[in-house]
């Protein structure tokens, strides 16, 4: 396999991987050591005054020194809650797609390998799961969740359930890429050159045939992370997803939707954009990875 | 075991691997609700018998099942029915654990070296893993010591080891495969068309390393080809295959001097020459029979000038011909 070394040094001649590389590390530090940099804490109720509330970015003309990016409609700092809402989304998007691979790999990989009747069984389910949207299904979990228990159980355990249910529901996409790509490899001659030697089918799926089939499951993750992050965005504002007083990028974007029409965009902007440019940056370093990782594009000694 | 069950006469020693009435069918696949169940003839009854140090080719048109063969004895391929011998053990129906130490013995060199090297692992790791699999006891350092060892003995550099298969060409990488095939020291190797996917200059260097790696270590081979000139150079003992039959076996200066078998006549009139103009000549007509259905009698009737009814109404027999030694199956010919 490719060794660490050599990945860095294609990375350091790649401009837009730099670039994207960067911007991403820059939003993971962010949100890694939010609680040290951001001004204030948007969990701390003791730190937020309601008179405080929608006041625009600093260098407004009636705007607040204290708010480099204004407030929302709480009073909390709109830079102060991206800073903690990007680790939250980060979380639930990276926590959802690690439950899709692992869930997918797995399953697509012995459904590709073993062929018959789990192949069958294995991608029915996968078309029933399919069939059922995520949103539907995480509607319908989320809301049974927050009828059983009380509003603080709920949103202790928010972002455990939405890994969970975006995770379970996406399992297909992984199931099906690695099943196509493993249909493609397992009749070739080096599979059948680790069986002359008896190897056992869990040896031959996981070290030959899985390190084949990586790059395309490396460059739909990419894209899953970016779709977890819309889901859990798309069940905040459906009130299912995040709790107010523990927002992600997601729900700080609904939260100022409905002020985008009476001026106040920031509140909707800035988390905005940050999205966009998490987004970009792990969709450009995935289109990076898979050029790097496709072994006809590089030499093993360099 | 029950004591009821007849006593299977044991193979004879003298041969290192044997097949008996070896059957492989291939379901094909169909509509859940239909009735019929196609299923294609892959090997008839094959009993071929290899001897210790020989190089046993195995020579037909494509699709004849000769690949099948060779992946059938090596077990890649399940039987159907019949059974495969090496040296005297039974091994198809061996349970893994017994067949491990077999396995060290019996190795596959494949016919397109671009597939038969995992293109993610360098060298080494390729040449080491039968190694850590098959011989748990030996440590790294005396790991390292075979796996450089065998690429010396195949002419592969050692600084080729931590590179990857991509960077070889085609003949550095059929040298790559056929090291790998070496590193548990086998005495029988399958070799299924090792040399037609190489240029023509390559193939015989390829020849030559599996002709010397022969003479050192005493292998035996099952080669598999369509090329009949290579046979002629490099084989001791040909089979003849059609149709998932041999149709006829014998020592390769016999077969080439007095071929038996209508079929075999067929293949050697087809080799191109330059004088005699074998393009002119009247072509055979028929086309194989459909290995779905396959005809009741001799497989090769429809396209034989010596057929008579007899042909298509009763499948012949391999039988031995007393005048070369040669076995033949054709109702036919003496």
């Amino acid at each position: 396999m490719i060794t660490w070394r050599s990945l860095f040094k294609r990375f350091l001649s790649d401009p837009v991987a730099i670039g994207a590389g960067i911007v991403l590390l820059l939003l993971v530090l962010m949100a890694v050591f939010a609680p040290l940099l951001a001004p204030q804490n948007p969990y701390d109720l003791m730190q937020i005054d309601i008179m405080d509330s929608e006041l625009p970015p600093s260098w407004k003309d009636d705007g607040d020194a204290r708010f480099l990016l204004g407030t929302d409609a709480q009073g909390r700092g709109v830079l102060s809650t991206i800073m903690y809402g990007t680790g939250i989304s980060l979380l639930i998007g990276i926590g959802a797609v690690v439950v899709q691979a692992i869930l997918g790999v797995t399953l697509g990989l012995i459904a590709g390998y073993k062929g018959g009747w789990i192949d069958a069984f294995l991608m029915r389910l996968a078309d029933i799961q399919m069939s059922l949207s995520t949103l539907m299904i995480a509607i319908i979990v989320l809301a049974i969740f927050q009828a059983a228990f009380d509003a603080n159980v709920y949103a202790d355990y928010a972002i455990v359930m939405l890994i969970v249910i975006i995770g379970v529901a996406e399992w297909p996409k992984f199931a099906r890429t690695v099943r196509s790509s493993v249909l493609g490899e397992k009749n070739k001659e080096y599979v059948d050159a680790a069986r002359v030697i008896g190897l056992p089918a869990r040896k031959v799926m996981w070290g030959h045939i899985l390190p084949n089939t990586l790059t395309p499951v490396l460059v739909i993750s990419t894209i899953q992370v970016a779709e977890a992050i819309m889901t859990e965005a798309a069940l905040s504002f459906l009130g299912l997803g995040m709790p107010v007083d523990r927002p992600s990028l997601g729900s700080l974007i609904r939260s100022g939707f409905e002020f985008v029409f009476s001026g106040q965009y920031w509140i909707t902007l800035y988390p905005a954009l940050v999205l966009i440019a998490l987004v970009l940056a792990l969709n450009l370093l995935g289109d990076w990875m898979r050029d790097v990782l496709n072994p006809k594009l590089r030499r093993g000694d360099d | 075991m029950s004591a009821q069950i007849k006593p299977v006469p044991s193979p004879q020693t003298d041969h290192i691997v044997e097949t008996r009435g070896l059957e492989v069918r291939f379901p094909l696949p169909t509509h859940f609700l239909s009735r019929e169940k196609p299923v294609l003839h892959a090997l008839n009854t094959v009993d071929v018998a290899i001897r210790p140090g020989e190089t046993f080719c195995v020579v037909g048109e494509s699709g004849c099942g000769k690949t099948t063969l060779g992946r059938t004895i090596i077990g890649l391929q399940n039987p159907t029915a019949g059974e495969v011998y090496f040296n005297g053990q039974r091994i198809d129906q061996m349970d893994e654990a017994t067949r491990k130490p077999i396995r060290r013995d019996m190795q596959m060199v494949f016919q397109n070296p671009y597939a038969s090297l995992n293109p993610r692992r360098n060298v080494y790791d390729t040449l080491v893993e039968p190694i850590r699999h098959l011989m748990p006891e030996k440590s790294a350092a005396e790991q390292r010591e075979t796996v450089e060892a065998v690429l010396a003995a195949t002419g592969c550099d050692l600084s080729w080891q931590r590179r990857l298969p991509h960077e070889f060409s085609g003949g550095q990488r059929q040298r790559i495969a056929i090291a790998r095939a070496l590193v548990t020291n086998p005495a029988f190797i399958v070799a299924d068309e090792p040399i037609s996917a190489l240029d023509v200059s390559i193939q015989a260097q390829i020849l030559n390393l599996l002709t010397d790696l022969q003479a050192e270590r005493g292998l035996t081979y099952l080669f598999i080809t369509h090329d009949l000139s290579v046979v002629q150079h490099f084989g001791t003992r040909v089979a003849v295959m059609y149709l998932g039959q041999v149709m006829e076996l014998a020592e390769t200066a016999t077969l080439f001097a007095t071929p038996k078998h209508p079929y075999t006549r067929l293949l050697l009139d087809a080799i191109p020459k330059l004088e005699g103009g074998s393009f002119d000549k009247p072509r055979t007509p028929g086309e194989l029979p459909d290995p779905v259905n396959l005809p009741k009698g001799c497989p090769f009737a429809p396209r034989c000038p010596l057929a008579t009814d007899l042909c298509r109404a009763e499948r012949p027999k391999l039988r031995v011909l007393p005048s070369t030694g040669t076995e033949v199956a054709c109702h036919h010919t003496e």
